[in-house]
């Protein structure tokens, strides 16, 4: 096989698997932040007891994100050598800022935040906790900001590399780069602020499910109500609000995505021929026929999304050579997987706010039984938004700017769009010349072994945290200051019966 | 100094020394404690504490590699792509080392079964010898210069970086950091298992004076360009001679019982090395076997904008990094002791 299908392959390997882990804790982190400043405000243990619970779960999942992250930002050299030398003069500085603005935030506050409980007072503690979830969504910024400007690049301009003051040419090419112009203009390309807002609505309803997920088993099972019940109806009003969310910045993204990539929305609703387009609800596209098996479709949908009308032509697949499409079968079912979840998602969580309303929600067994395997929902559908994502950026690794006339794109002679190859660059040809096939597929395959063991043992050790469940509180404790007392007495009272340690450290702070 | 073309790739040079002197430090000796975990420890609470001298810290230290990579891309992004590519095998082993050992602390004490807790015990203690070795030999093969094209591609195989210069720096890296995490576990420990680091302070330190002194004669032979600026520059001989000091002061320390003073010596020692990496191949960033085809740190640089961006995000940002940094080394301090939040 060849090597740029092969460090693709590796590249969706890791990132899906580390992928499943920043969404979860960013959107946990506003959880953690919510529960530990209700802790600090009234001082109820079960808030105490609650933060702590989603600290330790948080904490692992942390670290599983950190350690499958470091692979990405190697990965570009690697395997993508051609792309860094490309783009490194704009998308390094990305990479950098994220660096030093966002993993050292996160990585310093987190020791406070899952260490320090006896270390620092309450209220330091409540701003590590805060500072973690800063530190997780800055990072969340400047990767999607990174990634946004391959697709929508902006802000720079395509240079020959000069070497002593000449254009340095290797085998009679000229070797081109992008080179930065105007720093902010590459930060709020076209596409950053939509796809940023997107991307976190979907961590909080990672985040928010997982919490719930857990919570609802726990009510299920008749298990620490108290703490459940609070848990959920904390993350309940999140996972409402970012579902609600999910549908205007979705809808923000479908349009911001027609207008800079016209290839990639086709690809998504499977509109080969241009012209007036239905919106696909239901269906399989079939890319040899150019059509669309089984389809069930809202009549003129797609014209009406993109230009307010229902008989507007919308731009389809026919604008562009075959070998400037994307792979239309795997963007069509991970673009429509995405918005059928995130339309269950709206129903769910409003559904969950009309029980929580009549004050029925934890006695609808039914509904609590849905809200614990949802949580894979809201995975897949963060996975399938990546995936979508990606492969409609495809061919292009760094896409090339199409030019409007009107309601048509600008084409050639053929009647079909011409790139200007020199401004982007398609991601066969990004690829590292120095690596062999059979190297990425040893890491591929070591990867693979890693990953998968990676995964089995942080579902087993959740489980056990699971199973094991939150510290107990002592019974009936009143709220205000006795409150502190009693959180306090708990807290001494865990400590010996888990690890048998004399008590030294405890009265500094407690 | 105006910052031009000409300047700005030096002074992200200089940067990049400072973050990799400040990554070999910080992780250097949570590497180390890594390494001498079962060396050291000898039942389970003492594996604990071991574990715990580095628990809050380690993920901190390591965003200093992860920043010094983001440097590397932004900065130099034709170096980037050449050590990376060229190094592809050797990363990805270290890529999966680091990550098998940051997860085998995380997942160590989640489980109350001896087996477990041996199995991922050897994953933190494999996976910190394998990724100090990695990095040692990449040193090493840096030091020595790599076969590369007109592109900057590389074009040797894996054997190639297994020669016997890069391999000797990779056994002086496995001494060093060996030697700096033990110093650290001596300072945060008590009792008995602080007794046995005191041994093992002796050994680590008696294996990395030979591979110290067997590295020094080797390159002086192997890599005449080690030593061109010095002799270009005999101001820049107070490196390597405060370099023989540090050394020499880490024996002293312990034998006066002056831990603090050993681990400060050996931070210096560490320091000298990176300067001393950087002079020997400086201008380059990536000398190559055939020297035009070297990656400078100007043509491997990226645009003065674009250095001059980082220098500004850099000045911003690392203060609040060194602030805060020393808050959680603050927080953390003094002797370490197991309690319901630890590992």
């Amino acid at each position: 096989m060849d090597v740029a299908l092969l460090s693709r392959l590796q590249f969706a390997l890791t990132i899906m698997v580390h992928y499943i882990f920043p969404p979860l804790t960013i959107g946990m982190g506003v959880v953690l932040v919510y529960l530990d400043g209700m802790w600090l405000r009234t001082r109820d243990p079960v808030y105490g007891q609650a933060a702590r619970f989603w600290t330790r779960i948080f904490a692992l999942n942390f670290a599983i994100g950190v350690a499958t992250g470091i692979v990405m930002e190697f990965q570009f050299g690697t395997n993508w050598a051609t792309y860094s030398r490309f783009v490194g003069d704009v998308f390094g500085s990305a990479l950098a800022a994220e660096g030093i603005f966002a993993f050292f935030l996160e990585s310093g506050f987190l020791a406070i935040l899952v260490f320090g409980w006896d270390r620092v007072g309450p209220r330091m503690h409540f701003f590590a906790t805060c500072m973690v979830a800063l530190g997780s969504i800055f990072s969340s910024i400047w990767i999607v900001v990174a990634n946004s400007w391959q697709q929508t690049p902006a802000g720079h301009h395509v240079v020959p590399v000069l070497r002593d003051g000449v254009p340095w040419i290797v085998n009679g090419v000229p070797v081109l780069r992008a080179e930065i112009v105007d720093f902010w203009a590459m930060v709020f390309n076209p596409s950053s602020v939509h796809r940023l807002l997107h991307v976190w609505v979907g961590c909080f309803i990672m985040g928010s499910f997982f919490v719930m997920s857990i919570s609802a088993w726990y009510v299920l099972r008749g298990r620490h109500r108290a703490f459940a019940e609070r848990s959920f109806r904390g993350a309940l009003a999140l996972a409402t609000l970012a579902s609600l969310g999910a549908l205007v910045t979705g809808h923000g993204n479908a349009e911001m995505v027609y207008r800079h990539q016209p290839a990639k929305l086709a690809a998504f609703e499977a509109h080969f021929r241009t012209g007036p387009a239905d919106m696909s609800v239901v269906g399989w596209p079939d890319p040899a026929t150019e059509s669309m098996r089984f389809d069930l479709a809202i009549p003129g949908g797609l014209s009406f999304l993109v230009h307010g009308s229902f008989d507007a032509p919308v731009v389809g697949l026919d604008r562009f050579r075959p070998q400037d499409r994307p792979p239309v079968v795997p963007a069509y079912v991970s673009y429509h997987l995405m918005i059928s979840l995130g339309v269950g998602f709206i129903g769910l969580t409003l559904l969950g706010c009309f029980f929580l309303w009549r004050g029925t929600l934890f006695e609808q067994r039914w509904l609590l039984w849905i809200f614990v395997v949802a949580v894979l929902g809201a995975a897949v559908a963060n996975q399938a938004g990546w995936v979508a994502a990606e492969v409609g950026r495809q061919p292009w690794i760094v896409y090339p700017p199409v030019a409007w006339a009107g309601n048509d794109v600008v084409t050639g002679p053929a009647g079909t769009v011409v790139y200007d190859e020199a401004v982007g660059l398609r991601t066969a040809n990004a690829i590292s010349p120095s690596v062999a096939s059979a190297q990425v597929l040893g890491s591929i395959l070591m990867f693979g072994f890693v990953y998968l063991l990676l995964l089995a043992v942080w579902l087993y050790v959740l489980n056990e945290k699971i199973q094991h469940g939150p510290v107990p509180v002592p019974e009936a404790p009143p709220a205000g200051a006795e409150g502190v007392v009693a959180a306090a007495a708990a807290r001494l009272e865990h400590r010996d019966s888990l690890t048998g340690t004399e008590p030294e450290t405890v009265g500094r702070r407690a | 100094m105006t910052l031009d073309a000409t300047t700005l790739p030096v002074i992200w040079f200089a940067l990049l020394g400072v973050l990799l002197a400040g990554y070999a430090i910080l992780d250097g000796f949570d590497l180390g404690v890594g390494m001498m975990h079962h060396l050291v420890a000898h039942d389970d609470s003492e594996r604990r504490l071991v574990m715990n001298t580095i628990g809050p810290i380690w993920d901190g230290n390591e965003v200093w590699l992860v920043t010094f990579g983001g440097a590397l891309f932004a900065a130099f992004p034709e170096a980037y792509a050449t050590v990376f590519s060229g190094f592809y095998t050797a990363f990805m082993l270290l890529l999966c080392a680091l990550i098998l050992r940051a997860v085998s602390m995380e997942f160590r004490s989640k489980v109350r079964h001896a087996t477990w807790r041996r199995v991922w015990d050897g994953a933190f203690t494999a996976g910190s010898t394998l990724a100090v070795l990695l990095f040692g030999v990449a040193t090493g093969n840096v030091m020595r210069g790599l076969p590369l094209d007109a592109r900057g591609d590389f074009t040797g195989s894996l054997l190639d970086l297994l020669n016997p210069y890069a391999l000797l720096v990779g056994v002086l890296t496995l001494t060093l950091f060996a030697m700096h995490g033990t110093i650290y576990l001596h300072l945060k420990t008590e009792g008995a298992l602080r007794e046995r680091t005191v041994a093992w302070m002796w050994r680590t330190f008696g294996c990395f004076l030979v591979a110290f002194v067997l590295t020094t004669m080797f390159t002086l032979v192997a890599v005449p360009r080690a030593t061109q600026h010095l002799a270009d520059h005999p101001i820049l001989w107070i490196v390597p001679v405060a370099n023989v000091f540090a050394v020499a002061n880490v024996p002293r320390a312990i034998y006066r019982g002056t831990p603090a003073a050993a681990f400060a010596s050996s931070c210096a020692t560490i320091v000298a090395l990176v300067f001393l990496l950087g002079a020997a191949i400086f201008p380059d960033l990536v000398p190559a076997l055939e020297p035009a085809h070297s990656l400078t740190v100007w043509n491997a640089a990226s645009s003065p904008r674009t250095l001059g961006i980082m220098l500004l995000i850099a000045a911003i940002g690392m203060p609040a990094v060194l602030a805060y940094t020393a808050a959680v080394y603050w927080t953390f301090r003094g002797k370490v002791r197991l309690d319901d939040h630890s590992y």
